[in-house]
């Protein structure tokens, strides 16, 4: 009886919210189909939080077309707490509850409650089901709320800044898990501010920057979009000319530090590079071809919008 | 409510209102803070049994109508515990509540946050009433405070006592925006209002005019509600009614001002 099996699960239209007349989310618009790791990206304060808390039905949009499984997140709102499970950026629990606790009494909320016993397990609490909530680490906090998002087995999920304050080894493990969460079919709707993150995990993303989408596309599109896709650099055995480097096709930029040369530009500018060299008889020692990374396109999408 | 941010009111929501594992769980939690337990349920008893056990508090005076000082401090120490709860522990815990994000993670569950806020009530006003009959029978048990004469009026009045008390500690809840400052609040309310009820002079004892002007405060129109009730006369509709207009305006300025982020 899922009310919208055939339409997209998540679905943003012409967003518009602003707080005493500063406009936080101005005109966005995307779509979350079932079963994708769809990642919100955006440096801070750009209105990624306010847009998945208009998701979230936690805030009431300007203007504006909002349905999380075919339901008004507002209007709706008891309906939609049954299909989503939501890790807020900053929240806490009563201090002296314990783990088990919590998770019991979150289970009890939810209409058919996953066990929480495996999913402790996977989350690495299971050795901390005595514990109360003010003595957890702040990883140990994280992943608690982890465990809250998915106990009601909801249809879709959505992570605000996931793995702020994990070590890097419980960062790897939650990606994990995300990646598990999404193989039994639950869609993911991830916020965050960090790129490898975003690569690693996300199907689409959108890139939300000063209220507006600046972009929205695979991880890998968005790289190809960049003006730097492919980064070359070496060390010269003589030096080249400015003006020949100026002059190489699809260039983004060239930087020289202690005798080494480092160009960014598409997969032109590496064959023009070799050509070049070839003909001037000089020899690059230590050549590296990289692909740029999300850091790169971001950087250069969320630049292009600044006056 | 607030103004920009927060135009969904969890009021307006369906869902459940009551639900037995949040109220399990304040139950738990407030068994875990030694300090309330002591404050609301022992220190209202504690204070009677001090005071009792001084020889001048158990003998009979004439200005008292016949009354030893003792039984005179009854109804004092039954307000007591509603009163340091619903002034000190209650805003804290409920301006944390809110100061923390916990109502925020709560709307975001098929339960509503306000069954969160409406279960500590719950279980606060419970303390007050154990409060309440543990220093009713420390008196009847230990010095031979007679229970009270107008049972049924004893009992409506303290109830519209803790209801008082509750609405108070929700105003302050409401008007404060950390715990810190709930506390700050609090406590400056916390002293006119023992005094009303009369803890540094029953009323009883005090004179005429300021025992009227204390009748129109909440706890000194329930001190004289239980007076009156404890002697075995209906307690008085003056005093009734006072508590209860209290009660409305209060909850109304708590339910007005309360800001759920």
């Amino acid at each position: 009886m899922s009310p919208t099996s055939a339409g997209p699960i998540v679905e943003v239209s012409g967003l518009y919210k602003s707080y005493g007349g500063r406009t936080v989310v101005d005109g966005v618009s995307f779509t979350v189909e079932e079963g994708e790791i769809f990642g919100v990206l955006g440096p801070n304060g750009a209105g990624k939080t306010t847009t998945v808390e208009c998701v979230e039905g936690l805030r009431t949009p300007d203007a504006g077309r909002v349905r999380v499984a075919g339901l008004d997140p507002v209007a709706e709102h008891d309906r939609v707490t049954r299909v989503l499970g939501v890790q807020l950026q900053q929240s806490e629990l009563q201090a002296k509850l314990t783990v088990r606790e919590a998770l019991e009494l979150y289970a009890s909320f939810a209409p058919h409650p996953a066990d929480w016993r495996p999913l402790a397990e996977r989350l690495g609490l299971d050795s901390r089901l005595g514990t109360r909530f003010a003595k957890l680490s702040g990883g140990q906090k994280q992943r608690l709320f982890i465990a809250l998002a998915l106990i009601g087995d909801p249809r879709v999920v959505v992570l605000d800044e996931l793995t702020t304050g994990l070590d890097p080894r419980a960062r790897r493990d939650t990606w994990q898990l995300i990646e598990d969460v999404r193989a039994s079919g639950v869609t993911v709707l991830l916020v965050t501010h960090f790129m490898e993150e975003a690569q690693r995990l996300c199907d689409r993303i959108a890139v939300i920057d000063k209220g507006r989408l600046a972009a929205l596309d695979t991880p890998q599109g968005l790289i190809r979009r960049s003006a730097g896709a492919t980064v070359l650099s070496f060390t010269p055995s003589a030096p080249l000319d400015e003006d020949a480097l100026a002059a190489l096709p699809g260039l983004a930029s060239v930087t020289h530090k202690d005798g080494r040369l480092t160009l960014s530009g598409t997969d032109e500018t590496v064959d023009a590079v070799l050509t070049l060299l070839a003909r001037r008889r000089v020899t690059a020692h230590q050549l590296r071809v990289t692909d740029a990374t999300l850091d790169d396109a971001f950087l250069d999408l969320t630049e292009t919008s600044t006056p | 409510m607030s103004s920009a941010p927060t135009p969904t009111t969890p009021a307006r929501r369906a869902g459940t209102l009551v639900h037995p594992g949040v109220l399990r769980t304040e139950i738990r939690l407030f068994r875990r803070e030694p300090g309330a337990l002591f404050w609301i349920v022992c220190f209202p008893a504690l204070l009677l049994a001090i005071l009792g056990s001084i020889p001048s508090f158990r003998e009979h005076d004439e200005a008292l109508g016949g009354l030893r000082l003792v039984d005179t401090y009854v109804p004092v120490t039954v307000l007591l515990g509603m009163i340091l709860g619903g002034l000190q522990a209650m805003p804290q815990v409920l301006t944390g509540y809110r100061e923390r994000g916990i109502l925020r993670r709560m709307s975001t569950t098929p339960v509503r946050p306000a069954a969160l806020l409406l279960a500590h009530m719950v279980v606060f006003a419970g303390a007050a009433l154990v409060s309440a009959l543990l220093a009713l029978l420390l008196g009847r048990l230990a010095f031979g405070v007679r229970l009270p004469a107008q049972g049924f009026g004893y009992a409506l009045a303290l109830l519209l006592a803790v209801a008082a008390a509750l609405a108070l500690g929700s105003l302050v809840s409401a008007l404060t925006p950390t715990s810190r400052i709930a506390g700050a609040v609090g406590s400056a309310v916390l002293f006119p209002m023992m005094f009303c009820a009369g803890l540094w002079v029953p009323v009883q004892s005090m004179p005429d005019l300021l025992a009227r002007i204390v009748g129109w405060t909440p706890f000194g129109a329930a001190a004289q509600a239980l007076n009156g009730a404890a002697a075995g006369h209906w307690p008085g509709w003056s005093h009734l009614g006072v508590l209860a207009a209290w009660t409305v305006l209060l909850t109304a300025g708590a339910a007005r001002w309360f800001r759920w982020e």
